[in-house]
């Protein structure tokens, strides 16, 4: 399909919105009416028609706005991107493989013609069409992972391994849930992760290393993490915590509806063929209550898992304050049936809200 | 005296131990104020250490220099600050050979920044020993302006540089040899806790 690029903005008037396919194909996180931490991997090789999970780097209705709005991040802090000396041969990997991802997934919009090392990028949203030398950096504008991350959704972490660990060492990250790569770069797994309640007790970081070291070439994994989020503000960074943190009391019970989202992060890893690091793209999306409230089992779901979730996890993710007037609003949408088992809408079969 | 049993914390935090002598063909020491005590417990335990020692030292108001020149460490230095004492550092640390060993004691502040300038010359921070002595006062990033408040004693406390009230997390970045200090009052402006004393 072709896709109409929405133009909005992620910040200031807010003109964000998710159109009926958008909403259709969020990536809802629950797969039952309760939530707690687990690792969760599945493998990242496709999936249904139209879902976010069918191409590697999924592009949707948002992309052009989001990387204007990146830009924006980017001039106001250019430390949202970093990349360690050593990193440099594994940013040139994560371009080359979002380059033949985006050129074989989306042939409509985006094109790589490949003589030896003179390579042509054209992208045609973005309205670019770039010729360079591969592996020779002076030829790029940015560098290899700066210059295609500032094309593609999602924040990237880039993990060098070894001494049987990953490092923080090279990102771009600018639609972070709270946490500051120009603070955590050079940072282990253990150590960037450290500010996580119950999970390390739980043995989850252990668990999810010993997966994460042995992810193979063409054999990527994904999962999804989430959190909640008022207004439609990509860059919810530690940074600029002083400026957007006040929004979090803005909620009322008349526009809780329409500014608090859930905000989902569709996480992918892949490994990369010369450096042999690790990239681990973390892809946000946002939802509206109001707009989820249109999928029943969600309405119905997600307020049990609200109401549920142990103290915490609400604390942490940064809604314990707002979490009795989420429930005002949510329980509106619960009226006590039970819910299909899965993350799916499920349109067809879900009844109607009973209430 | 200037030990100190920090609290169990996550798994950014530093863990300090007690120095150990090892063999090497030289001894770098980095200390500052109550670390003294540290090298002078080593030198006890270990006197033919001093023959390849070189420290420097940052008194910070304390009285140890006397007591660490009678060890005869084969070169010593007694800096004002630390930043009087980098250059030192890093021209030590750009001609040395394998075999240094490096010990840092004392302050956080000064353990960290050191260690950073141990790990740009290219020994992993694995390999470096640390030992905690005396204050317990932190060094601080303000993760909104980034500037560096030394010394931080108190939770929480005032950016020393745009003068947002910050509370101190457990959350520390060896590149920045600092501990991550965040807005407190972001989302009540005006409502700030009573500042307490780190740890009490």
């Amino acid at each position: 399909m072709t896709i109409q690029f929405n133009d909005e903005t992620f910040r200031d008037d807010y003109s964000f919105y998710n159109s009926d396919w958008a909403i259709k194909r969020f990536p809802f996180p629950f797969h039952e009416d309760s939530y707690m931490y687990a690792v969760n991997m599945e493998q990242h090789r496709g999936g249904p028609e139209g879902s976010v999970y069918e191409k590697r780097f999924d592009v949707d209705e948002h992309y052009v706005s989001e990387m204007r709005d990146r830009a924006m991040v980017l001039a106001d802090d250019p430390l949202r991107c970093q990349s360690l000396p050593h990193m440099t041969l594994a940013g040139w990997d994560l371009l080359e493989l979002i380059m033949v991802s985006k050129s074989e997934d989306y042939p409509d919009l985006f094109e790589l013609h490949r003589d030896g090392n003179q390579w042509r990028w054209v992208n045609k949203p973005l309205g670019i069409d770039d010729t360079f030398t591969f592996l020779d950096e002076t030829t790029l504008p940015y560098g290899p992972m700066e210059y295609i991350t500032r094309q593609t959704q999602g924040d990237f972490c880039v993990l060098d391994q070894r001494d049987d660990m990953l490092w923080m060492d090279a990102g771009m990250v600018t639609t972070q849930a709270d946490w500051s790569l120009d603070f955590d770069i050079g940072m282990n797994f253990f150590e960037w992760h450290a500010p996580v309640p119950l999970a390390h007790e739980k043995g989850i970081f252990k668990r999810a290393l010993k997966f994460l070291l042995n992810i193979q070439q063409g054999a990527p994994a994904r999962r999804l993490n989430w959190t909640m989020t008022v207004n439609p503000l990509l860059d919810t960074s530690p940074e600029n915590y002083h400026i957007w943190g006040i929004q979090k009391t803005t909620l009322t019970p008349e526009n809780i509806g329409s500014k608090q989202h859930l905000r989902v992060e569709l996480q992918t890893f892949f490994r990369l063929p010369r450096s042999n690091a690790l990239v681990f793209p973390i892809r946000c999306y946002l939802c509206s209550f109001q707009d989820l409230m249109t999928m029943p089992k969600w309405g119905r779901r997600l307020h049990r898992v609200v109401r549920d979730l142990p103290v915490e996890l609400a604390t942490y993710k940064g809604f314990i304050d707002n979490r009795p007037m989420m429930l005002d609003y949510l329980s509106q949408f619960d009226d006590g049936l039970p819910t299909s088992p899965g993350v799916w809408p499920d349109q067809e079969t879900e009844p109607p809200l009973q209430k | 005296m200037s030990k100190f049993q920090f609290p169990e914390s996550i798994k950014s935090r530093p863990v300090y131990g007690t120095l150990e002598p090892r063999p090497g063909k030289a001894h770098l020491f980095v200390a500052d104020a109550e670390g003294a005590e540290a090298i002078l417990d080593l030198a006890a335990a270990s006197p033919d250490l001093m023959a390849g020692a070189h420290i420097i030292y940052i008194p910070k108001g304390t009285d140890f220099t006397e007591k660490l020149r009678d060890l005869n460490p084969a070169q010593f230095y007694e800096g004002p600050t630390y930043a009087a004492s980098v250059q030192r550092l890093r021209h030590v640390l750009e001609n040395a050979h394998q075999g240094l060993q490096v010990y840092l004691t004392g302050t956080e502040g000064l353990m960290g920044q050191a260690q950073n300038e141990a790990m740009q010359a290219g020994i992993p921070h694995t390999a470096i020993q640390t030992e905690h002595r005396g204050s317990v006062a932190r060094r601080m990033q303000c993760v909104h302006c980034k500037g560096i408040t030394e010394d931080v004693i108190t939770d929480p406390f005032v950016c020393a540089h745009c003068g947002l009230n910050l509370f101190v997390r457990d959350h520390y970045s060896r590149r920045l040899a600092a501990y991550q200090g965040v807005c407190i009052d972001a989302e009540d402006p005006g409502n700030v806790p009573e500042p307490v004393e780190l740890y009490k």
